[in-house]
């Protein structure tokens, strides 16, 4: 059994996501646990942009590409068989993903194909085989050491620094494309169109919870968030009241952030969705009740009408 | 068809749970338990597509100690027609409960499996996609729609960027997200006539699934907790803060 690293990159067949630079960073680490080579897999279609930017990565390896139509947008049934391949040469000891939507909903399926267990989302490496992650929505810390050789393992991306993007020269290796399975197929997607920052990756970010009372309220923090290249998000309360779409969810079960400064306007600040955000530099909770939760764990809390709020916000950082 | 749900029960969404003492293990003691929130949603999934004439029986799987027996009677009292509870002392690995589930499934050939995304104790996301996997089914994880079409099933999913639709053949498995539905609370007399429905007990030895650890949980430790800072009385009063004292604008 090899020891060698095999990630799954996060990729729309244009663009290499950051998300991917994260995971990276947890594969250097154990790399320096004594694993072996790194190499990132690009399983897409007519993804040539995609293994440029992957090949300048300096802590990869080596960069594997599997391109085929079936591959096209990386449904988890597909691109499973591919990592399967691979993974059966006995090569690596290790498999990880971003926990991502994309990395989750791949990663189990490789796992329960070569029959061994995973570790979710883990925040830290501890050893070769011991690894730090959050549960009962990062209520508690659990430390997991993994008996499997294969250790299938999706990393939460805010929990490790993004590695470099330039300067390396990997060779890249063309797979062969397996047989489609045909069992699913992809009909289409409605994705959020948005000029700003992507949640994940902000440096800053400013979210609305029930507080916000409509979705026609939400252009408020959006001026706030244009004076300073915010991200939005919301709370469950937001996106279940439909003020907004599920993409801007912040908490246990939607996005986990943690941005440098992160701005909650009107929302109470449930045990989930400080899950999801209470890693943050700085946190800056704006609500009219002065009990409300998110004040506990707020650095700065402003006991106040948002709707007042807001528009003296946008103005003082203009 | 038949449609199979699992369901777990965990610790309530509205508590907070401690560390124990010996850094163990999370205190479960004396604590309220009930059913998984994303199980809810699938449970009630279940019920709604068998009174659409989708679904001729369903059928509830939960997987632990007797104590499970509860979550099971509140399932068929929600509208679920049979309960089958595989009898563990703890709670399996999402490994381990993927082959006893695929064990459900080889006896009781569902035509849909539903479950939820991920139980909120342990936060995994794995045993629906390891099902999937197990059973050679497509997966439709972390679904806010699901339409029948004779024997494909939409599925439309919450992905980081929005939402996706997918084609499934069926078998298939889904996994439940918040916005797929909400759960509807039992009645007295369906909770009176839920202790008469069949509630079946199996073990994962006479289902011949071998459920042995693949993983030792070393220790259990609280976060650092972030302190409470301080009130400001004015927007100016916060932007001075962030920009001079925080130096994050």
């Amino acid at each position: 059994m090899g020891n060698a690293i095999l990630v799954v990159a996060e990729h729309d067949n244009s663009q290499l996501k950051s998300a991917t630079l994260n995971t990276l960073q947890a594969a250097v680490e154990l790399k320096a646990q004594g694993a072996g080579a790194i190499e990132l897999l690009i399983a897409g279609q007519g993804s040539n942009a995609v293994v440029e930017q992957a090949a300048a990565l300096p802590d990869v390896d080596r960069v594997l590409v599997a391109d085929a139509d079936n591959l096209a947008h990386q449904l988890p049934e597909e691109v499973s068989t591919v990592v399967i391949n691979l993974l059966e040469s006995g090569d690596y000891g290790y498999l990880l993903a971003p926990a991502t939507t994309n990395g989750k909903n791949l990663a189990p399926r490789v796992a329960a194909l070569m029959d061994v267990a995973q570790v979710s989302d883990i925040t830290e490496v501890v050893s070769a085989d011991t690894f730090i992650r959050p549960i009962y929505a990062g209520n508690a810390l659990a430390k997991v050491q993994s008996h499997d050789a294969l250790k299938v393992i999706t990393v939460r991306t805010t929990a490790f620094a993004a590695v470099a993007e330039t300067g390396g020269a990997a060779e890249a290796t063309t797979l062969d494309a397996p047989a489609a399975l045909g069992i699913s197929s992809f009909v289409g997607e409605e994705l959020s169109v948005s000029e700003r920052p992507e949640l994940t990756s902000a440096r800053i970010i400013i979210s609305g919870g029930r507080g916000m009372q409509s979705g026609d309220n939400f252009p408020l923090l959006e001026a706030v968030a244009d004076k300073v290249g915010a991200a939005v998000g919301a709370s469950r309360a937001a996106v279940d009241s439909g003020f907004v779409s599920n993409d801007m969810q912040v908490g246990q079960t939607g996005k986990i952030v943690a941005p440098d400064l992160y701005i909650a306007v009107g929302i109470s600040g449930a045990i989930q969705h400080l899950a999801g955000m209470k890693d943050s530099k700085v946190i800056v909770a704006i609500n009219n009740d002065e009990e409300a939760p998110i004040f506990n764990v707020a650095d700065f809390g402003l006991v106040a009408d948002l709707f007042e709020v807001l528009p003296e916000l946008e103005k003082a950082l203009a | 068809m038949k449609v199979l749900v699992a369901i777990k029960r965990v610790v309530d969404a509205n508590v907070k749970v401690r560390v124990k003492a010996d850094n163990s293990a999370v205190e479960l003691a004396n604590i309220k338990m009930a059913i998984n929130p994303f199980c809810e949603i699938a449970i009630e999934e279940a019920i709604r597509l068998k009174e659409k004439g989708h679904a001729s029986e369903v059928l509830v799987v939960s997987i632990g100690p007797d104590a499970c027996q509860e979550q099971l009677r509140t399932a068929l009292a929600l509208g679920a027609d049979r309960a089958l509870q595989i009898k563990t002392e703890d709670s399996p690995e999402p490994l381990a409960v993927a082959k006893l589930l695929k064990a459900v499934v080889d006896q009781e050939q569902p035509g849909l499996v539903i479950l939820g995304k991920q139980s909120i104790d342990g936060d995994n996301n794995q045993t629906g996609q390891m099902l999937a996997a197990l059973a050679g089914m497509a997966q439709g994880t972390f679904a806010s729609d699901v339409e029948i079409d004779g024997d494909t099933l939409q599925v439309t999913r919450e992905i980081d960027g929005g939402l996706q639709k997918v084609s499934l053949k069926m078998p298939a498995v889904v996994t439940t997200d918040l916005r797929l539905n909400e759960p509807r609370y039992a009645s007295l007399p369906n909770i009176m006539k839920a202790k008469r429905k069949p509630l079946e007990t199996h073990t994962p030895e006479d289902l011949g699934i071998d459920i042995s650890p693949r993983q030792t949980l070393l220790e259990v430790t609280t976060p650092p907790e972030r302190a409470a800072g301080v009130k400001v009385s004015s927007v100016s009063e916060l932007v001075e803060k962030l920009k001079n004292e925080a130096g994050v604008l």
